[in-house]
């Protein structure tokens, strides 16, 4: 669908001097289920576009016997940013989920906090081959149904036709809403600490010890 | 100079020439997310992509960002500015986050205030 992004050269908008630490977001799906469209809902800036030229893994690259061999791959990924606060700023990364770029994630995705699956329900077959690369990976994801206006499915119907897990968050959203994308956003970090509090659980709260009395 | 797409336009002589011929950094010591900051202003006769990334990086800039704004493949930027930090003219911000297990649950809960406060 849509990929417009800023022209290079108009003023950037600034982080503040503090910011420190980068976390990313990745947001998978088929082209034109509107990644770029959920990006631009909640950046601060307009998204970004950029690239990365990669080699595959594996393959000798400082070998001159090898370099004819050698494949690379370009790939272009839009981006917006979100200033959490004083230290934090969150990246979104919008990235093709077509298998041919998916020996990539390693390298371009790693350290991800998670991953949103964008579907269009008209075409579910199109996140398949992402969601099962994510699960191999064991990135955590939720799967959010982007609404076209084409006919309603139950969340069961998608579920069955993903083969979702019923530990994954399935949402509906509208990718042009900011309020709704914000909530697809919320949803997976929830859905992180549900999954942290899982594998670490925490000590029960200690009753406080109660004042000495006088 | 050119706004159409560089990284993708340009011969891929030029972009030997950016980095005298390397073709990677050494090292994945640049996450798309580490934030860069300069130390020290451009001076003359400085490589120009070497003083375009000090000053867009006077406030902490993403190496993505840069990226984008220079209109340039993220690995040549990786080299570029392995070059800056090795001369001490750029500092890097890691994340914090970026191991493969998940986050802690201090980050997430500092990401989901952030978002909620949008």
């Amino acid at each position: 669908m849509d990929s417009a992004t800023s022209d290079r050269g108009e003023p950037r908008q600034a982080l503040s001097s503090t910011a420190d630490n980068g976390l990313k977001i990745v947001i998978v799906g088929g082209f034109g289920v509107g990644k770029t469209t959920m990006v631009r809902s909640v950046s601060e800036i307009r998204p970004l576009n950029t690239e990365e030229t990669m080699t595959k893994a594996g393959e000798a690259v400082d070998d001159t016997e090898g370099i004819t061999a050698k494949t690379a791959t370009t790939v272009a990924f839009d981006f917006g940013r979100i200033t959490l606060d004083a230290h934090n700023v969150l990246y979104l990364f919008g990235a093709p989920g077509q298998e041919r770029f998916w020996f990539l994630w390693d390298r371009l995705f790693s350290g991800t906090l998670g991953a949103v699956v964008l579907v269009d329900t008209r075409r579910l077959a199109d996140s398949w081959y992402a969601i099962d690369r994510l699960e191999h990976h064991g990135t955590p994801f939720v799967v959010a149904c982007n609404d076209f206006g084409g006919p309603a499915h139950t969340p069961e119907q998608v579920r069955g036709a993903l083969d979702l897990p019923p530990e994954v968050p399935l949402l509906f959203c509208d990718a042009r809403s900011r309020a709704s994308s914000k909530q697809v956003l919320i949803s997976l970090v929830e859905h992180l600490q549900h999954l942290q509090r899982a594998r670490h659980p925490q000590p029960a709260l200690q009753p406080p010890i109660p004042e000495p009395t006088p | 100079m050119s706004r159409g797409r560089p990284g993708r336009d340009d011969s891929p002589d030029r972009l030997y020439t950016l980095t005298g011929g390397r073709s990677s950094s050494g090292s994945d010591a640049f996450d798309l997310v580490t934030l860069i900051v300069a130390e020290c202003d451009p001076v003359p006769g400085m490589q120009s992509e070497h003083a375009a990334i000090l000053r867009m990086s006077r406030f902490p800039t993403a190496v993505v960002e840069i990226a984008a704004e220079l209109g340039l493949p993220v690995s040549i930027v990786r080299i570029l500015l392995a070059d800056l930090h090795g001369t001490g003219r750029i500092s890097a911000r890691h994340p914090r986050a970026t191991t493969y297990r998940l986050p802690d649950l201090d980050i997430l809960e500092q990401v989901l205030v952030g978002l909620r406060n949008l």
